[in-house]
């Protein structure tokens, strides 16, 4: 199994999609994800320059809809689900401060 | 009895919808505990759901045309005040604020939602074992998994729990486990069923479909669930056409392609011409081919011309696929900050309470995939990996166009194998990802696809084909499952 992911930029991806990981989950996600690239070989080693890239399978232009007022979700309905809730608000811990 | 049949006695006054669901939660809690098809049991909401159909029945009002049909609802719709969880930790106890269209479709056409069933946790697997509440086991043998992820799904169908279930399909999650269960599973083409409601996994692959014990079931259920949706940006608008009056119209005259890239060591291969250097994708098992060899015998005999097909880049789908939906994933699940809902584990400040959210709340694979996306998406490696993988989405539209010039369906294997045992690919990602290499194509052309019981693999299980076809193609594909339904083998046996 080839090193395509090293145990550095695994924890920089890691800070980028917020999750934490021990020394012994970092090396496995390291050896894990490497297999899934080494897989993925064919498609990097494609020449597809001369093809545009699809990331929709219908072609979409905008959607929009009328202007006009409709009801909303319930707001206590939905306050209920949230894990801390103040005056009628989501609330958080400070978000000022140092990051993680 | 097949969901058309109890809609019909109970429109007609016969049976009750209360009697029917009585007896359909019975056999669930007679047997759930052994299957964990269900996250949860909706028994007294079903109750009162069959009472109001017989209300209406015995009023005259009109009733819908799968009146008093119960259905099990893959856990991650939404059902407004009744917990939906993705078998994840992180939606545990979480109450919708409102329905999926879906299931206000279902409930306009007089169906009985029994229960939530389970999945591979927000739908990222092949085994429905990464659920944080257990395995779901498969009802023709309990030491194997019954695919995923709507393995809950596909199990409470063949274990007679539900004639008809709903699943979600983002790379063959409805497909897999309907063959590895001996059920009918339809992908519908992108767009024909809306997505509001179903919770995001990665949102140009992911569509809704039905699973049934039999054709004409699943096409009744997807007549009921499809059509245009204003709350879906992506939703198909315009007529389409019907799928239950046609599907006793047989095959006669309909051009069938076998795809030489999902068929290898097929006979069929050996005799075609022009395939010289054809690359198939590996580890589709012989006992599978030859289900697949049978299957396209059986269209012959009906009527069809099956020919051999090439589809170069099919080969390529399970790499592209693994790039894209992950990425997608990776953007979807940033919503799980632990702020608005699901679970949150405090801490000091507002980005470390995100991280302890995230971390405690996920499981091992959603977090794998969250990581593989954003390494695909993070700078320095978009160009190479993720923006190929699009390109690549591009080579497929075009192949497949062009193989559908030439031919009405495309014939191919659902699942590579029969059903695994519990345990045998979870300590390998790639070998569980595998699993989806036939599955993939159709998700990133956004066509649809259906799989359907087609006899026993060389242990007795259950085998499902795959026929696949253009956009909006569901009203012959569903033919042609009709026409393979009855001339299935015996095998693959009642679970």
């Amino acid at each position: 199994m080839s090193g395509r992911i090293t145990r550095d930029e695994a924890a920089h991806v890691a800070r980028l999609a917020r999750l934490r990981f021990s020394d012994e989950e970092f090396d496995e996600l390291a050896t894990q994800l490497s297999a899934v690239l080494d897989h993925a070989a064919d498609v990097e080693a494609l020449d597809v320059t001369d093809i545009a890239p699809t990331s929709h399978p219908h072609p979409l232009v905008n959607v929009t809809r009328a202007d006009e007022v409709r009801p909303s979700l319930d707001r206590d309905e939905v306050l209920a689900q949230a894990p801390s809730v103040d005056d009628g608000q989501f609330r958080v811990p400070p978000i000022l401060g140092e990051a993680p | 009895m097949t969901a058309l049949g109890i809609a019909a006695v109970v429109k007609s006054g016969e049976r009750t919808a209360l009697d029917v669901v009585d007896e359909h939660l019975a056999r669930i809690s007679q047997r759930d505990a052994e299957i964990g098809a269900f996250n949860l049991v909706l028994a007294d909401e079903a109750r009162t759901a069959a009472r109001e159909v017989d209300a209406a029945v015995s009023r005259g009002d009109a009733v819908g045309p799968l009146a008093g049909v119960p259905v099990a609802l893959k856990d991650n719709l939404c059902t407004r005040g009744v917990p939906t969880t993705c078998s994840s930790r992180m939606l545990e106890g979480w109450r919708p604020p409102y329905d999926a269209t879906v299931v206000q479709r279902l409930r306009a056409a007089g169906a009985v939602i029994v229960g939530k069933t389970n999945l591979d946790e927000f739908a990222m697997g092949s085994s429905t074992e990464n659920s944080a509440f257990g395995p779901t086991r498969n009802p023709h043998d309990t030491e194997r998994v019954p695919g995923g992820s709507s393995g809950g799904s596909a199990a409470a169908v063949a274990a007679g729990f539900a004639p008809l279930a709903l699943g979600s399909d983002t790379g063959g999650s409805v497909r897999q486990p309907a063959a590895l269960c001996g059920v009918v599973g339809l992908k519908p083409t992108y767009g024909a069923v809306s997505r509001y409601g179903l919770v995001a996994f990665a949102s140009s692959l992911d569509q809704i479909g039905p699973m049934a014990a039999n054709v004409a079931d699943a096409a009744a259920c997807f007549e009921a669930i499809s059509g245009h949706d204003p709350l879906d940006s992506t939703s198909i608008d315009g007529a389409r056409d019907p799928v239950v009056a046609g599907l006793g119209q047989g095959v006669d005259g309909l051009r069938v392609g076998l795809v030489a890239e999902l068929c290898a060591g097929s006979a069929r291969l050996q005799d075609a011409d022009g395939l010289d250097g054809v690359s198939a994708v590996e580890g589709v098992a012989a006992d599978v081919i030859a289900r697949v060899d049978a299957a396209a015998t059986a269209l012959e005999a009906a009527g069809a011309a099956v020919t051999v097909v090439s589809v170069p880049s099919a080969v390529l789908g399970l790499s592209a696929y693994y790039l894209v939906a992950p990425a997608e994933a990776s953007s979807n699940l940033a919503r799980y900050d632990g702020v608005r809902y699901g679970l949150r584990v405090d801490a000091a400040n507002a980005a470390e309470m995100n991280v302890n959210s995230r971390t405690a709340g996920f499981g091992a694979e959603v977090k794998r995939r969250i990581m593989l996306g954003t390494y695909a998406l993070s700078a320095g490696y978009y160009d190479a990996f993720y923006g190929k993988a699009l390109r690549v989405r591009t080579l497929m539209l075009r192949e497949f166009a062009a193989a559908y010039a030439g031919v009405d369906v495309l014939l191919g294997p659902t699942a590579p194998t029969t059903a695994f045992e519990l345990g045998a690919k979870t300590a390998d990602p790639l070998l569980m990802y595998l699993n989806d290499v036939c599955t993939i194509p159709s998700n990133l052309t956004g066509h649809p696809a259906v799989s359907v019981p087609f006899g026993g693999g060389d242990d007795g299980l259950p085998v499902g084909v795959q026929l696949m076809g253009p956009a909006l193609s569901e009203p012959v594909l569903l033919r042609a499952a009709a026409v393979l339904e009855q001339a299935a083998p015996s095998g693959g046996g009642a679970p």
